[in-house]
């Protein structure tokens, strides 16, 4: 044969959804909730947000300058610029969607050295620790707020700023003051820097549905069970502002739409899926009703995060034409 | 109930308009003719003729090799150069009769001593499709005869026809519905003169609304047939997706659609068996799609088996620009070729040419567990997970997670974020196992 084409296994086309198109997608249904943070708190807000993205593309960028090092002994000639940016996994973007939720997960007051070690953390400790992209067994974003939540309590829960003094709409709902339900669908109290608008939220929650990114299974299976657990446990039985502020207060609209459905640190299987949005809407609700503090989403998902092992285990779904248990099916 | 659809699937850009417009068009043999002696499953066929021997259209030039095998037949008259191997078009070497074509098309005595289809015996008639070569010309290349011989012809329900043809690109089914539908009807009555208890369905993808209406009207009368519009989606034409889709029964790698009363044939396969036991033609031709942006004149070709693809491009035009990549077949499960200068065989559905070869261009990155696959999978597996097996070689752990009810249909690469090759690699722990299966 005079002339040999490429050969390849099937299949020969790809769809054109790729793994920075996600990441893109994710920061820009971020934007409204970062936009109204820093409408709503001021400009220090930007200085937050830009801390930890910052903080985190640096620490992947440095890691993965570390890998390339390490590979890459030396003798072999000086620092090629051209190949650490191939080699380095920060293109992907998935560094910058962690940088952008760990700050929306922030008081907008906090120390901008505490924010940057947050963001170290998230990528160093529970992400490239454990392998980098895809490897992690917890969301980065929502460990690092755990981990800054244990470690500087005072300043993670100081929500008291140039805008508002005084506790979040749930503390005070805790504490059985009377919340404006309106001025938090807008997103006008106190509270983390992204987690106050639930419009906002909504906006972006939207357009990853609409794109594709994310479905319903979690966020719908997770905030029905929540509300249901609300009715029965909160103590104000169908209370429609008890319930309205439950659903707009705290981080639930922020982790529902953008924590819990992280493709990492879910369960890939489907119905596993829905067992996820469950177990997270009954752990939130534990937390809120019954724990000491007025917030339990974060910890509510990194408990979810997990479990999701052992709930893929359970909820391997059963191959066509099998009958359930693996048998073969007539029907 | 039937739901004329099934849970997976995908929706790819499907290139058709390119050529479904063009009316099948003969193609021009040339001097010398291919005829690989392995154009289906099972064993090879036992070349009957030797060289220098002068042949004839339709005479029988290899018999069946064992039960399951086929029968090969010249498609065009002339002299028997040489039996030796020769590459084709997946890529190795295959013992093949080579014929030099002496341009007469002399036929030898064919359509003789047919009886009418009414006064057949269900043995004859399975032995006219048997002599006739047939085999199922969607891609697969099982022998036909043997499908229709199933252990209790009284248990099958369903015959359908499959005119699904879900893969992108191709239109050489759609074209023979619309030119030709009365043979597919007509193969489709013969299938139900073996089978008492059967009814016939003729399952069309709703993007065919022509097809479906034309084989409505033809089959207004006859009480045995109905035709279903199946939802579009590839691949809606897998045997276990199209069996679900039209009964709402299911089966496994393990099963047979006998197994659950059924027998699925493509649009070429029925027509074949309509020339075969109504005009007594053997399989001789077959119809490939030519196709994709690198070629001049895309179109639909009536091809004499052993055809080079070289003449079979020519007479598209040949290349409008230089193609990165040719394919024999669609570009969902088609195999690459490394040139054209391999012979057509029975189971050639199409030449696609595309001048953009998307695979080697993407680099594939880390899986971020986004479950594309898993919600694309048609045999509602974990493909990512299997690939991982795969590449670990856990053997264990991809039987015990069904790796094997893999139908490689190619959705969970396609649509994966990462570019991870997923169905290569389990196609590639398939054949493995399978291999070790035959071994033992």
């Amino acid at each position: 044969m005079s002339e040999l084409f490429k050969v390849s296994s099937n299949p020969h086309i790809r769809s054109r959804v790729t793994t920075n198109g996600l990441m893109l997608a994710v920061i820009v249904a971020l934007m409204p909730a970062a936009g109204f943070g820093i409408y709503n708190f001021g400009p220090r807000a930007i200085a937050v947000i830009l801390v930890t993205i910052i903080s985190t593309v640096l620490t992947e960028f440095l890691f993965g300058l570390y890998k390339w090092i390490r590979d890459n002994p030396k003798g072999k000639g000086s620092l090629q610029v051209k190949s650490i940016f191939e080699k380095s996994t920060i293109t992907d973007l998935s560094a910058v969607v962690t940088g952008m939720l760990l700050a929306l997960n922030l008081p907008v007051a906090i120390p901008l050295w505490m924010a940057a070690l947050g963001g170290i953390f998230a990528i160093l400790v529970v992400k490239m620790l454990f392998g980098g992209l895809g490897q992690n067994f917890m969301n980065p974003a929502l460990a690092a707020r755990c981990f800054m939540l244990l470690s500087f309590p005072t300043a993670m829960t100081a929500f008291d700023c140039d805008t508002y003094t005084g506790a979040t709409p749930l503390a005070a709902l805790k504490a059985g003051e009377q919340v404006n339900t309106l001025d938090m669908f807008i997103g006008r109290t106190a509270g983390t820097i992204g987690e106050t608008s639930v419009i906002a939220l909504l906006t972006g929650a939207c357009f990853l549905l609409l794109m594709g990114v994310i479905d319903l299974r979690i966020p719908g299976s997770y905030i029905i069970t929540f509300v249901l657990f609300v009715i029965v446990f909160g103590g104000h039985g169908l209370d429609p502002v008890y319930l309205s502020a439950q659903v707009s207060g705290g981080g639930l609209m922020l982790g529902a739409f953008f924590m819990a459905t992280d493709y990492v640190t879910r369960p890939i299987t489907i119905k596993g899926q829905y067992v996820f949005g469950i177990f997270l809407g009954l752990m939130t609700g534990i937390f809120r009703i019954f724990g000491p503090g007025a917030e339990g989403v974060s910890y509510a998902i990194i408990l979810g995060n997990l479990l999701v092992p052992l709930i893929e285990k359970f909820t391997k779904p059963t191959a066509f034409g099998y009958q359930k248990g693996g048998k073969r099916g007539e029907k | 109930m039937a739901k004329l659809t099934f849970v997976g699937g995908i929706h790819p850009y499907d290139g058709k308009d390119l050529s479904k417009d063009k009316p099948i068009q003969d193609v021009l043999p040339g001097d010398v003719l291919v005829y690989p002696l392995s154009q289906h499953i099972g064993a090879p066929a036992k070349a009957i003729v030797a060289k220098g021997d002068r042949v004839l259209v339709g005479q029988k030039i290899a018999e069946s090799g064992g039960f399951v095998s086929a029968p090969i037949h010249a498609s065009v008259s002339g002299t028997v150069k040489t039996i030796e191997p020769r590459r084709v078009a997946a890529g190795d070497m295959v013992m093949s009769i080579i014929i030099e074509n002496d341009g007469q098309y002399e036929e030898a005595e064919l359509g003789l001593a047919k009886a009418a289809l009414n006064q057949m015996s269900r043995e004859e008639i399975v032995e006219a499709v048997k002599e006739a070569g047939i085999v199922g010309m969607g891609g697969a290349g099982f022998p036909t005869h043997v499908k229709l011989s199933p252990r209790e012809p009284e248990k099958i329900d369903y015959i359908i026809a499959n005119c699904a043809e879900c893969e992108p690109y191709l239109t050489s089914d759609y074209r023979r519905m619309l030119e030709e539908p009365e043979k597919l009807v007509g193969g489709l009555k013969v299938m139900l003169k073996l089978f008492p208890n059967a009814q016939g369905i003729l399952a069309v993808e709703d993007n065919k609304p022509d097809c479906i209406a034309r084989l409505r009207q033809l089959t207004e009368e006859e009480g045995k047939i109905s035709v279903k519009a199946l939802k579009t989606k590839y691949p809606q034409g897998g045997e276990r997706q199209l069996i679900y889709a039209v009964t709402d029964r299911r089966i496994n790698s393990t099963m047979l659609p006998a197994d659950v009363g059924c027998v699925v044939n493509n649009v070429d396969t029925v027509t074949a068996i309509y020339r075969a036991v109504i005009e007594g033609r053997p399989l001789m031709e077959r119809i490939v799609t030519v196709t994709g942006d690198a070629v001049a004149n895309p179109a639909n070709f009536r091809v004499r088996i052993g055809t080079s693809y070289d003449r079979i491009l020519a007479a598209a035009g040949g290349f409008r620009e230089k193609p990165e990549k040719i394919i024999c077949g669609g570009p969902m499960m088609g195999f690459a070729m490394f040139g054209l200068d391999v012979p057509s065989t029975k189971t050639a559905t199409a030449l696609l040419a595309l001048t953009k070869d998307e695979v080697s261009a993407m680099e594939p990155g880390p899986c971020i567990n986004c479950g594309r696959c898993v919600e694309v999978c048609p045999g509602r597996m974990i493909p990512s997970r299997l690939a991982d097996y795969a590449e670990h070689f856990d053997e264990k752990a991809f039987v015990d997670n069904h790796g094997m009810e893999c139908c490689e249909c190619g959705c969970c690469s396609y649509v994966c974020p990462a570019k991870r090759p997923l169905t290569q690699q389990i196609k590639s722990m398939r054949k493995m196992q399978l291999a070790k299966r035959k071994k033992a």
